[in-house]
């Protein structure tokens, strides 16, 4: 049900993302991320649902030629994460992403998972230690690879790593995370494991998930953007999305129908 | 509700339960009135007949459940596909009941028959009051048929009409009664018929409601008619 007095962690404001081949990939984007809520992004191959999440830890900056326009706001700072000056690897370290395919580094397990700290210049052997723990914790890792943090990463199944790859992105106290596809990897246990991992860890974080997995989205999320072509088609909360949509479109989309 | 599925055979399945849910309708429909016409030309045949084949209301009832069941599992259904699953699944349950009413009805005329005391005049006023909820159930049955939203205000009104009329002649009844004590059982038979049938109109009332959700996604069951702004 939709919760009013939610607050909004942050918010995109007339996004719109022009690939270097001057491909307009996001039109006017405006939409809410509510504080301790999951919202699903969903929509057929191609419409721009992942240029969106990658916006929100500045992935695109990786590649040159691509262009923001319009604004990200992240609360209660109103910081907009888009604008030249910040830096986005102080954004990442906010807004931290998980994605399709498990992506360890051929590093130990305890390396993997402390290795954003390292780069935020934490020295403290004993403050690694405990936050590789609480991270792992987070995870629902911790009980499968206490006794063995100094394997490799690559050792674990696909499902463990990809939890691996969560308690990294959380050790560093991210206020967001993204999720690109997630499970798309995994057997139905796992997937079962990180969505319900999902549900815990929104008691502390905001989650912004892409998925194509309509029943994932209709599983784990609180509200839910169907998108077409680049634009905002529908926005609203899952309930009200799976059961009445308001526009042809998003009712074709979620029931399988032909466009 | 014009497009087609990706898939066709999930098409072909819900197509199926949807033709199922109106020969159940059209079933239902055709009991009441040989039940009616059993009772007012106090045919006991056609009162039998109608008690026999309330067995094939309530088998389509079953099998309607569980393709809903099958699809539900199967397909996960969403948005429309999902409130006209829901919708079915609440309809059959009133065309069951309405089956019921109908082979109670049926019953009636049997026992009315062999006590031999056929008192067809006193049934003319529940005949026209079964007239109009015959109507009112096509009318429901149609507006599912055409996924039309438009009519339950209309249903509602004559649903309305058909309580005023079972009051009235409830009244009628108690005066009956009191003048000669010796037609309370008589009578008795015949308020009976006329709650039956009164029943009859809540339900196709109910089903002119689920097609509204089904069309609209719009709950407008316990809603004041006045509210619905079609």
């Amino acid at each position: 049900m939709m919760n009013t007095t939610t607050a909004i962690k942050a918010e995109s404001r007339n996004l719109d993302f022009f690939y270097s081949n001057g491909h307009r990939a996001l039109k006017s984007i405006n939409m809410p991320l509510y504080e301790n809520k999951i919202t699903a992004l969903i929509g057929p191959s191609g419409c721009g649902k992942s240029t969106f999440l990658r916006c929100f830890n500045r992935m695109h900056d990786l590649y040159p030629g691509n262009k923001y326009q319009g604004q990200i706001i992240m609360h209660p700072d109103n910081t907009n994460i888009l604008e030249a000056g910040v830096d986005p690897i102080e954004v990442r370290m906010r807004i931290s992403m998980v994605f399709q395919k498990p992506n360890p580094f051929p590093k130990t397990i305890f390396e993997n998972v402390a290795y954003g700290l390292r780069v935020r210049d934490e020295k403290n052997k004993r403050t690694i230690a405990d936050k590789v723990e609480e991270a792992l914790k987070g995870a629902a890792l911790w009980n499968e690879v206490k006794d063995r943090l100094n394997d490799l990463a690559f050792n674990l199944s696909g499902g463990q790593q990809q939890r691996l790859c969560i308690a990294r992105a959380l050790a560093t106290d991210p206020e967001i995370m993204l999720f690109d596809e997630p499970t798309s990897a995994l057997d139905p246990i796992a997937t079962a494991n990180i969505e319900e991992l999902m549900s815990g860890l929104k008691e502390k974080l905001t989650i912004l998930v892409v998925t194509h997995n309509m029943q994932q989205a209709a599983r784990v999320s609180d509200y839910t953007a169907y998108m077409y072509l680049g634009e905002l088609m529908e926005y609203g909360d899952t309930d009200t999305i799976f059961t009445r949509p308001t526009r042809k479109e998003t009712e074709d989309y979620i029931t399988g129908k032909f466009g | 509700m014009s497009s087609e599925h990706i898939y066709k055979q999930y098409d072909a399945e819900l197509e199926n339960v949807r033709a199922k849910v109106l020969e159940m309708g059209g079933l239902v429909e055709q009991q009441i009135r040989d039940a009616m016409q059993a009772l007012v030309e106090s045919n006991p045949t056609l009162a039998q007949t109608v008690v026999k084949k309330d067995h094939q209301v309530n088998a389509l009832e079953v099998q309607i459940d569980e393709d809903c069941g099958h699809i539900i599992a199967r397909r996960q259904p969403a948005a429309g596909d999902l409130r006209m699953i829901l919708m079915m699944i609440k309809t059959i349950t009133d065309l069951e009941r309405i089956g019921d009413e109908a082979a109670k009805i049926a019953r009636f005329a049997m026992s009315i028959h062999e006590a031999n005391r056929a008192w067809s005049t006193k049934f003319s006023d529940v005949k026209a009051m079964s007239l109009i909820t015959q109507t009112m159930l096509r009318m429901a049955l149609d507006a599912f048929a055409r996924s039309d939203e438009t009519k339950v205000q209309e249903i509602a009104a004559m649903d309305e009409k058909v309580d005023d009329q079972y009051q009235a002649s409830i009244r009628q009844m108690i005066t009956f009664m009191l003048e000669d004590p010796r037609t309370i059982s008589m009578t008795l038979e015949v308020l009976f018929v006329a709650k039956a049938i009164e029943r009859i109109g809540d339900h196709a009332k109910n089903i002119s409601e689920y097609v509204v959700y089904m069309v609209k996604g719009k709950d407008v069951r316990h809603t004041n008619m006045d509210e619905i702004d079609n």
